[in-house]
């Protein structure tokens, strides 16, 4: 394992310190570094509040600030942060209007989540995010997977939480923009949590992961690497299988990178997905790409499609101020 | 009795097999439940001395808080909740029986915190074997009934590798995490072992 770190031990608590002296205008670390909170907070304004795993960098700190998140509870890599974090970070950023938490659908996440809400003395409610198509839903099973849709949740709910909106509308809010978003990914190699010192799994040169998750998790199929328009229509097509957009849907294009595959891939994938998408009459007005949700040093690349309508796409567009996202201020 | 050297051995099993706990969920997980383990298990050995000065309701239950408080991801809530129900339902110096009975109330509270049940390859497929066996121990007492236990929670762990995951993230590979033992079951065998095996040397 080659990683720029001192101890596995230390590398949480010693990128959370980078990263508050570096964003320090919009961001402070919250007592025992349990959360990272926006500096200014808006009395009477909704808090939104998310968190999990680490590892997903800029996911979820990085969207701290104006027009996104309250606070962001980072858990262990890839673990949940725990109840007492999300109960400290709501008494620290809540002034009178509720909280909404933001979750993605992973059982840890959920069951912390849930406690933390069974704890808080405010009004709460909760968004689970699970866009990931790449899992088959189904009664029985925990569900599918929050990815890189989460960003846009975040972004278009924290819009509507800087206007005003109250928290049920907030809640139905972020339903909706759930349920227009759909993702899925592939990864070329897998990723080395520090702690663990070793790839979570093994790809051989001329194999891909297609389904994989945001954790190294491994995904639904081990396949035969293609060509960049072969995956971006596996990808795309599954997504766009789920949505059913009409001809002439417009949707948000986010290529989310996994963190270690180059800018110049990604806006090859958005070339090749433009492609898909033109042949399908859904018409692409807005394009984010970037690594946003991340999964270490893992290679490889998901695509995340939001079928939007005109209310959801000025949400989009409102300014926002994070460490990671900024636009219109 | 003192619990410290009950409540050592118990944490000590999963730092030491750490390693074991890594490479199951890296086989059909995240990879991070040895290291999520090893470090409630820490958490608890750093509060060993308080602990032992505690009657056994109030050591389980603080126990448990460290794990909520600590361990994260599934494995807090899920180590936590267990540790805390047996807290209340357990009488001072309990019985078979009274584990037995313990231990259903528990894996109530469990499959309402996770929506899983028997049979799902959780931990709960551990539990619910040993449950029974204590319900039920026959002629066995003692020595025998805890030799018994500590085999019955073990391959009750190595079963789970034969059933299908539909919750957690191993749930997400589908027929691909078969052949795999849970690494959450594998945890609660190493636990129930380690405290046979230290109640047999107390005994």
């Amino acid at each position: 394992m080659k990683k720029l770190i001192n101890h596995v031990d230390d590398v949480l608590a010693e990128s959370l310190d980078g990263f508050a002296a570096a964003h320090g205008d919009i961001v402070s670390l919250g007592s025992e570094r349990l959360f990272v909170q926006r500096r200014a907070i808006r009395r009477g304004k909704v808090a939104l509040i998310s968190g999990g795993g680490s590892g997903h960098e800029p996911l979820h700190a990085g969207f701290v600030g104006h027009g996104m998140l309250d606070a962001a509870c980072p858990g262990h890599v890839f673990t949940s942060p725990t109840p007492n974090q999300m109960v400290a970070a709501a008494e620290s950023v809540e002034t009178g209007a509720g909280v909404l938490f933001i979750v993605k659908n992973y059982s840890g996440d959920l069951m912390n989540f849930q406690m933390a809400a069974d704890l808080l003395d405010r009004d709460n409610a909760t968004v689970i995010v699970n866009d990931d198509v790449a899992v088959e839903n189904s009664t029985y099973t925990t569900g599918r997977r929050g990815v890189a849709g989460t960003l846009i949740v975040e972004k278009m709910v924290g819009a509507a939480a800087e206007r005003g909106d109250k928290l049920a509308a907030l809640k139905t809010l972020g339903e909706t923009v759930n349920r227009a978003t759909a993702s899925m990914g592939v990864a070329l190699t897998a990723c080395t949590v520090p702690a663990a010192g070793r790839p979570t799994f093994q790809l051989g040169e001329d194999e891909m992961e297609m389904g994989v998750g945001i954790h190294g998790e491994p995904g639904r199929r081990r396949v035969k690497l293609t060509g960049a328009d072969d995956i971006a229509a596996e990808l795309t097509g599954a997504i766009l299988k789920e949505l059913a957009p009409g001809r002439g849907q417009e949707v948000i294009l986010l290529v989310n990178g996994f963190g270690g595959t180059p800018v110049l891939e990604l806006y090859l994938m958005v070339h090749a997905a433009r492609k898909v998408l033109a042949d399908s009459g859904v018409k692409a007005v807005r394009y984010l790409t970037g690594s946003y949700v991340t999964s270490l040093d893992m290679t490889g690349c998901s695509i995340t499609l939001t079928a939007v309508d005109p209310g959801m796409l000025a949400l989009w567009d409102a300014p926002v101020h994070t460490p990671a996202l900024r636009w219109g201020i | 009795m003192s619990h410290s050297a009950l409540i050592r051995a118990a944490t000590q099993t999963l730092v030491d097999h750490v390693e074991e706990l890594t490479a199951l969920d890296q086989a059909i997980g995240d990879g991070d439940h040895g290291l999520n383990m090893k470090r409630g298990a820490l958490a608890i050995q750093s509060r060993l001395q308080e602990l032992d000065n505690k009657p056994l309701n109030e050591a389980l239950k603080s126990m448990g808080m460290a794990c909520i408080s600590t361990i994260g991801g599934s494995s807090g809530p899920v180590f936590g909740t267990l540790l805390v129900t047996l807290a209340k339902d357990l009488p001072p110096a309990p019985g078979p029986a009274d584990l037995a009975r313990a231990l259903g109330t528990s894996i109530a509270a469990l499959t309402r915190l996770g929506k899983a049940e028997v049979g799902q390859k959780t931990l709960l497929d551990v539990l619910d074997p040993v449950r029974r066996l204590l319900e039920n121990p026959g002629e066995s007492s003692g020595e025998d009934l805890l030799a018994r236990v500590h085999r019955c929670a073990l391959d009750a762990a190595q079963a789970t590798a034969q059933m299908d995951a539909i919750k957690g993230r191993a749930s997400f590979l589908g027929e691909r995490a078969l052949g795999h033992v849970d690494p959450g079951s594998r945890s609660m065998a190493l636990i129930i072992g380690a405290v046979c095996d230290s109640l047999r040397v107390t005994q």
